[in-house]
């Protein structure tokens, strides 16, 4: 019961926070928007029992990407977005087919569900040491590699954001 | 225990905390200000009250009663929200911070500390992370080049030293092996040589000791890196347009964070509520706390003892520190503490 | 005990918001940011599929695809400020000459 309330909760705060983000018109508070979402992810994953993953959501992804975000948004300052030219037809067919489908898989994905097909809260735990366990042992090589992708990055990003002199 | 019972003690433990640290928090200014004041040859507040010690009181009365002066052309739900974040997540760390042993009254037993998670640490790092917000939306919000300037500076030096902070910890979880800060402290029990209490700062933990410490003092904003809000630099930096009890939010999310900081330390470094436990039951469960207040104690005054003692860095001098001398200097530890575990074991 | 299914749903519809927005848009930092909010929900599938099967590779998944993103976000922004300096437009329409 609590489960249940808990999940809705939070997925609907998720599904506001991205209806948000379309809405929004000024960037900054679309890029607030999406700290929302990844927040209530975040408490989504502790639902499932992924307490490291959760911790990692908010420090790496809410607490870093997203301040990266915010900093780009604040240092170039472009203002309000503009509106695009709309297109009629896209709304006549777009909305109601979105809809449709969306009830579709629902329907498809509710279908197959048997009764040993729900998650209790909690119920994997996630713990520190054992995700670390299957990180060194047998993922090391993508775990290697990533590292080696992140000081790419940091040297392009270095790189490319550098002034003309 | 059952439902209602763990509900009542655990309110009553909340509530008890943020009693406490509010008004540790209260007494950290006041503290501040009488030694700063000491270090500077002069007596610091002392009319209020018998040694100054009412002046948070006159404190609190005067940012209630002074004019509260919204500037017109704020983005005013971002302005409203900026020092409300910045103290809610202060005052947030509390929730996972082990103040003392156990304690067992009437045959319920409950830890001090208002919930033992399994990835404690994490939650600490991660509203520290989130505490950014605060000080980028204040910024931002108040529409001024001063404000925006100094909120900008203020976040690429907090997730600068976020950086070496975070990794100055690795030492620290390879000698405890979890990340529940209850867990930390109680890998710090005993002693080794007979007398030197087994603290990871006996432990070889000195570096990043020396590491965690100047992370934490950018982390908080505090002299020597208080660029961003320093008063001679930028005016007031980030808080410039806010007046009255929105300032005071700022103010005390800063002095908040200072204590958590503390709290941090003492529990990862020192050895937390550790320390020589005697006497009747009661003492026995007042004596953790006492040390751990004690250890906190010490860290606020090394705080304040450097603000009234170093001069302010330069913003590049302040970056290049934390990018060129401790990020390379927590990756040392790390790797160093790593070689000897696996080295003994 | 919450069926799998509604996770996957949850999934599904923030994912249709990320494809929608990243159409839709034309700020060059909210395309990116429906970038982020798909990979999102690409992790909460991941973690939903975790538990359900009872293996923690779920977890490491999502901990390399945030990674990567980390890494996306890092040089995508530095692009976006390079092109910025030049262009003097954050509009994605105006980006549309070789040569400015």
């Amino acid at each position: 019961m609590l489960h249940y309330a808990l999940f809705f909760i939070f997925a609907a705060l998720a599904v506001g926070g991205a209806l948000n983000l379309l809405i929004q018109r000024h960037p900054i508070s679309s890029a607030l928007s999406l700290v929302v979402v990844m927040g209530a992810l975040a408490v989504e994953y502790l639902l499932l029992g992924a307490e490291f993953v959760a911790a990692v959501q908010v420090i790496v992804y809410a607490g870093a990407i997203m301040v990266l975000f915010v900093f780009v948004i604040m240092l170039l300052n472009a203002g309000e977005e503009e509106r695009a030219g709309r297109s009629r037809v896209a709304l006549l067919f777009g909305l109601p087919g979105l809809v449709l489908f969306g009830v579709l898989i629902s329907w498809a994905l509710i279908r197959i569900n048997p009764a040993s097909n729900r998650v209790a809260i909690g119920a994997l735990h996630g713990p520190p040491d054992q995700i670390a366990r299957l990180l060194f042992q047998p993922f090391l090589l993508p775990f290697e590699v990533t590292s080696v992708l992140i000081l790419i990055a940091i040297m392009g990003a270095v790189v490319l954001a550098r002034r003309e002199r | 225990m059952d439902t209602t019972a763990f509900v009542l003690v655990s309110a009553a433990k909340t509530a008890l905390f943020l009693a406490i640290l509010l008004g540790v928090v209260a007494y950290t200014v006041l503290l501040e200000r009488k030694l700063v004041g000491r270090i500077q040859n002069r007596w610091g507040p002392s009319r209020v009250g018998p040694f100054g010690l009412l002046q948070p009181l006159a404190d609190g009365l005067k940012f209630i009663f002074k004019e509260d002066v919204t500037p017109p052309y704020v983005n005013r739900p971002l302005y409203l929200l900026a020092p409300l974040l910045s103290l809610s997540l202060a005052l947030t760390t509390i929730a996972v911070i082990p103040v003392g042993g156990w304690i067992d009254i009437k045959g319920i037993r409950t830890p001090v500390q208002i919930t033992d998670v399994g990835v404690g640490l994490l939650v600490v790092l991660g509203i520290t992370s989130i505490a950014v917000y605060g000080i980028a939306l204040a910024g931002w919000a108040s529409n001024s080049k001063y404000s925006l300037l100094g909120s900008l500076r203020a976040c690429a030096q907090m997730i600068s030293y976020e950086v070496a902070l975070g990794l100055s910890l690795i030492g620290v979880l390879i000698l405890s092996g979890t990340f529940s800060l209850r867990g930390i402290v109680e890998a710090q029990q005993g002693t080794f040589l007979g007398f030197i209490p087994n603290w990871n700062i006996f432990r070889g933990q000195i570096v990043a000791f020396f590491v965690y410490l100047c992370a934490a003092y950018a982390e908080t904003n505090r002299v020597p890196f208080d660029l961003p809000e320093a008063e001679t630099e930028l005016v007031a930096g980030y808080h410039t347009e806010y007046s009255a009890m929105k300032f005071a939010m700022f103010f005390m999310a800063e002095y908040a964070n200072m204590v958590t900081v503390g709290c941090l330390a003492t529990l990862l470094f020192l050895g937390g509520w550790l320390g020589p436990v005697f006497g009747p039951w009661w003492l026995q469960a007042i004596l953790p706390v006492f040390w751990f207040g004690l250890k906190v104690f010490f860290f606020l005054f090394l705080y304040i003892w450097v603000r009234g003692t170093l001069p302010r860095f330069r913003y590049d001098q302040l970056m290049a520190f934390s990018w060129k001398v401790l990020f390379p200097l927590a990756i040392a530890n790390a790797v160093v503490t790593a070689l000897v575990v696996a080295l003994k074991s | 005990m919450v069926p799998l299914p509604y996770y996957l749903i949850l999934s599904a519809i923030l994912f249709a918001c990320g494809v929608a927005g990243f159409l839709f848009k034309r700020n060059i930092i909210t395309i990116f940011m429906c970038i982020e909010l798909m990979l999102n929900a690409v992790n909460l599938a991941f973690i939903a599929f975790s538990t359900h099967w009872g293996q923690l590779s779920g977890h490491v998944f999502v901990f390399f695809v945030m990674v990567v993103a980390a890494a996306e976000a890092a040089v995508g922004l530095a692009i976006i400020i390079a092109v910025f300096r030049t262009r003097e437009t954050l509009n994605v329409d105006r980006v549309n000459l070789l040569k400015l």
